[in-house]
């Protein structure tokens, strides 16, 4: 049953063909196996799944389930999740229990979803590649040498890996496509205000949007269908009609128009990349998409941008860790301003301090306006060479990420290296738009490569159907990594 | 040299909301510690703030009274340090574009009255607080007053005297508590004020260099500390040292202020707008309705009192000091009309000498006792006074009176006012306290007098005055004080030059 979707385990369940106790049981074990080898998971809690699954199993067999329930759901470790350990893969809340639930987490208890475990990440969702985790770097079940991507790399690990049918995820710069381009899965960040930021702990905050990766598009539209949505504790969620993603799965793609950014189509990006890529687009003409070249000309703006405003907000947004209320704090110290000092160089790893340490530079006096005020003008740039591509094309796209999953090791060592992996993803977040990314083949390695489609605002539903319809044309979102199915 | 001292003050107004500013955790002051800290008060992970919309109505308000404008769009920033009472390691605040800019209040000083000019007025939140004591060496943390609304108002630097500072914020504090904006209370910090001291050469244009002494909590904390401060810079530069900027504290147990630090340790708070808050909008129809249900504001009601009651300016400005002194004395100068009467301004001026000398008094004499509990209700004093106007009783009754209702109200701790204007009638029937009008009557005592006292008589007669005055305290002691001392006056005079 682990290589069903979310809709053939939905019928099953609903059919009593097993349980839900059954089902979580056996992902339970995966979880403890393979989620083991690649290190998926930082909290699994059988006690607390198994009574969840019971109470779906009762409401299954009360007649009234919604399309969730029953169904084991995976949570990206930054999703506050009420009496389980949230630690963010971050040694300063490695002891952290949640006392609440986040806006996601509620949505999923309310359609009667299980919580399998709480995924491995990028600290505080910093990084690409998951090795920056106090719990250990994630490996790539495709070639467990190389990394999954990251920051959701748990969580992508974790559905590749056939552990659990979907996992929620967040992406600030690319942490929920790049992944699933590394893996092979599904993965979508809706636009941003989609989905409640209550309860998912804060990277940066005018860029995180909570979004989720599974194995196909299909799935994905149930998944939003649960997970966005309004809501009056997050100021920046926005107040729209509930609408249902899955709306327009069936229609066929004629006369959709896709944009193709001459910036995303040059020497950056990998030869063995941009040829699964081509190819799929050449799939899309003959599914009755045309094509067209469009320009992103502050696309090369992005990571520098990024690597402003993000850092900023950080920098703030960690000052609550400080080992007063809760967390990590040091043993030993000799005043406030020790404790301080040495709770946070212990607590944090050093991507996180790297980051902490720019963001407090650049909103610094005398050099705010130079670095953080000029990022803001440039990201405005940004949003409108996105704006102007739109009045030219219904869906935009190109690579979620530059090369196929690299070596565990390979770019530890060069922060830059490392964040041009997000070149492809990070303008996204920037102009706040919905991003998804979809298997499209294999490059370098025999390893995957993800497509990206960009929508306009609040283009979900369209975005879902044109993943779906390329879903039923090819199987590449059915390819399993070796050994594993 | 002379000198001329500068100060502008920044004073906190805790509005008066029923929630937090950002939270749902309850405001009310004394609870057990950490017992009104929610989630988002104690900044748990991943939890995000919600606009209090009631403290913008109350900044709004405030904006509208002072004559400011008031911000079609501002911006929360964040503020970014790190103490132990300061749970998310920074406060949420407005720095660049504030919800009201300029504005006025008028002080009434000397005599006469002198325009504050207003910088601004912005929202932010309150951190907790840091108990020192009780903890063995360590420190404990309250943060039920994290995320308690503030209204954060900076004059220009307009003052040039402790005086003016202590009429500008007692002015002020009347203007907050006027509105229903804020309590009021300073004991529970719901008004403290910073206030920026600077002197220089009388004549200079330039500023001098300035000390701000930080979170004084009482008037009179508030002019002993710009006190103390100015003959402090004074001395140091009269004796060839510099004022250094820094930040100070007053110890009102030791009469001055300490440096707390200075400039070069001044942090940098790093502001930038708080992305998880919107630009705050306020439309002009939100505007309109908050003007529709604001208040006639004290500055209205002093010339209103001028004007239809003929108060002078300086009885006007005492009974506008604060809103519920006002409301008093409308009140009882109203009860004390007879159906249709229309009284002479000499009838409001005995009333506002009433509030003014016996009730403010009254409410000046009991400390802690909170401004609204009234000894003796506005309509129970209306009809005292109506009754003495009315010459049914004297004053001294009158005054009788309005003492023993008071201490009844007083031994109740004020949870009931003394006396009813019902119960004013009973008690002059039950004790007779009617005053003889009857000219009659105190012709008859007059004459007694006269007869009993021909050496008084006698010295009236050889031009001694005080003669005179003898005699009416006779005839008023005989009558045991219920005599009309006018008509005992008339009646005397009459008797004694005839």
């Amino acid at each position: 049953m682990h290589n069903a979707t979310i809709k053939e385990l939905s019928l099953q369940l609903a059919a009593k063909k097993f349980s839900s106790i059954e089902l979580t049981r056996a992902l339970l074990e995966r979880a403890a196996t393979l989620g083991k080898s690649f290190n998926t998971f930082i909290t699994l809690d059988e006690e607390k799944s198994l009574a969840q699954a019971k109470l779906a199993d009762a409401r299954i067999a009360s007649g009234d389930p919604a399309p969730l329930t029953g169904i084991p759901v995976a949570h990206k470790d930054l999703f506050c999740a009420k009496g389980w350990r949230t630690t963010c893969a971050s040694r300063i809340l490695h002891n952290f229990i949640a006392p609440y639930d986040a806006h996601v987490i509620e949505q999923f208890n309310r359609a009667g979803a299980v919580i399998l475990g709480k995924t491995n990440m990028d600290e505080f969702a910093m990084g690409s590649s998951n090795e920056n985790s106090y719990f250990g770097a994630v490996r790539n079940p495709w070639n467990s040498t190389c990394v999954p991507g990251g920051s959701s790399g748990g969580s992508a690990a974790a559905v590749a890996a056939r552990i659990v049918p979907a996992a929620t995820a967040t992406d600030t710069g690319g942490s929920i496509r790049q992944p699933a381009s590394f893996t092979s899965t599904c993965g979508i960040k809706p636009t941003y205000g989609m989905v409640s930021r209550y309860g998912m702990i804060a990277f940066a905050s005018s860029l995180d949007q909570g979004g989720v990766i599974a194995r196909t598009a299909e799935d994905l539209a149930l998944l939003l269908n649960v997970m966005a949505g309004f809501d009056p504790r997050d100021s920046t969620s926005l107040e729209r009609p509930k609408e249902d993603y899955a709306r327009d799965l069936s229609r066929p793609l004629a006369g959709l128009r896709i944009g193709l950014p001459r910036q995303y189509f040059t020497s950056d990006l990998a030869g063995d990349v941009a040829k699964p890529i081509l190819a799929a687009i050449e799939e899309y003409r003959k599914l009755g998409a045309t094509t067209v070249g469009v320009d992103l000309p502050n696309q090369k703006l992005g990571v520098p941008v990024y690597y402003v405003i993000a850092p900023a907000e950080a920098s703030s947004n960690l000052s609550r860790f400080d080992g007063v209320r809760y967390g990590y704090r040091t043993p030993h110290y000799t005043d406030l301003l020790d404790m301080y000092k040495k709770t946070r160089a212990e607590g944090f790893g050093a991507e996180v301090k790297r980051r902490i340490l720019i963001g407090t530079y650049v909103l610094s006096h005398g050099y705010y306006d130079a670095y953080y005020l000029q990022a803001q003008k440039l990201r405005r740039l940004i949003a409108s060479d996105f704006t102007r591509a739109f009045a030219h094309c219904d869906v935009i796209m190109g690579p979620a990420a530059p090369s196929v999953a690299f070596p565990i090791g390979s770019k530890s060592s060069d922060p830059v290296q490392m964040y041009l992996s997000d070149l492809y993803t990070i303008t996204v977040n920037l102009a706040g738009l919905p991003g998804m990314t979809i298997p499209c083949g294999f490059g370098a390695g025999d390893l995957p490569v993800g497509l990206q489609i960009i929508g306009n605002y609040f283009d979900e539903a369209r975005m879902l159907q044109v993943a779906h319809r390329f879903q039923l044309a090819t199987d590449w979102h059915c390819r399993a990594p070796q050994g594993i199915a | 040299m002379e000198w001329e001292v500068v100060i502008g003050l920044e004073t906190h107004a805790q509005l008066s909301t029923v929630s937090k500013i950002f939270s749902g955790a309850a405001t009310a002051f004394g609870a057990a510690p950490n017992t009104q800290a929610s989630a988002i008060d104690l900044a748990l992970p991943g939890v995000l703030p919600v606009l209090n919309k009631g403290a913008v109505e109350r900044a709004i308000k405030f904006g509208l009274a002072v004559g400011g404008t008031i911000a079609p769009r501002s911006v929360f920033a964040r503020k970014n340090y790190f103490y132990p009472d300061l749970p998310k390691g920074y406060q949420i605040s407005q720095f660049e574009v504030p919800v009201v800019v300029g504005g006025v209040v008028r002080i009434q000083i000397g005599g006469s009255e002198k325009v504050v000019q207003l910088t601004r007025a912005h929202l932010e939140e309150d951190a907790g607080k840091s108990l020192h004591e009780d903890f063995h060496g360590m420190t404990g943390i309250d943060l039920n007053r994290a995320g308690t609304p503030l209204l954060e108002i900076v004059t220009e630097p307009d003052m040039r005297s402790a005086q003016e500072a202590v009429a500008y914020a007692k002015t002020l504090h009347g203007l907050v508590t006027w509105l229903g904006i804020c309590d009021g209370n300073m004991q529970e910090g719901s008004f403290r004020c910073d206030a920026n001291v600077s002197v220089r050469p009388k004549g200079s244009v330039t500023l001098g260099t300035r000390c701000e002494i930080k979170n004084l909590n009482s008037f009179r904390f508030l002019e002993e500390a710009i006190q103390y401060e100015v003959r402090r810079q004074v001395a140091l530069i009269e004796d060839g040292g510099k004022v250094v900027q820094e930040t100070r504290l007053y110890d009102p147990d030791r009469g001055e202020t300490r440096a707390m630090r200075s400039k070069e340790d001044a942090m940098d708070y790093r502001y930038f707008p708080d992305p998880d808050l919107l630009p705050l909008e306020i439309s002009t129809a939100w505007i309109n309705e908050i003007k529709a249900i604001l208040p006639e504001l004290p500055d209205e009601m002093r010339a209103r009192l001028i004007r239809e009651y003929g108060l002078s300016a300086y009885d006007a400005a005492v009974l506008t000091s604060g809103r519920n002194i006002a409301d008093y004395f409308e009140g009882a100068a109203n009860r004390s009309l007879k159906k249709n009467e229309i009284l002479a301004n000499a009838d409001f001026k005995l009333c506002a000498n009433w509030v003014i000398n016996e009730v403010a008094a009254k409410m000046n004499q009991e400390e802690n006792l909170p401004p609204w509990r009234f000894g003796v209700s506005a309509d129970t004093l209306g009809h005292i006074i109506r009754r003495v106007r009315e010459g049914v009783i004297s004053a001294k009754t009158a005054k009788d009176l309005f003492a023993e209702f008071w201490e009844i109200a007083r031994i109740s701790k004020y949870e009931h006012h003394g006396g009813y204007p019902q119960r004013v009638d009973e008690l002059i029937e039950e004790r007779g306290l009617k005053q003889i009008s009857d000219g009659g009557e105190i012709e008859n005592l007059v004459d007694k007098i006269l007869a009993a006292n021909p050496k008084s008589v006698a010295e009236f007669h050889s031009g001694k005055e005080k003669a005179f005055n003898a005699l009416v305290g006779q005839v008023m002691k005989a009558s045991q004080g219920k005599a009309n001392p006018a008509q005992v006056n008339e009646i005397l005079g009459k008797k004694l030059s005839g």
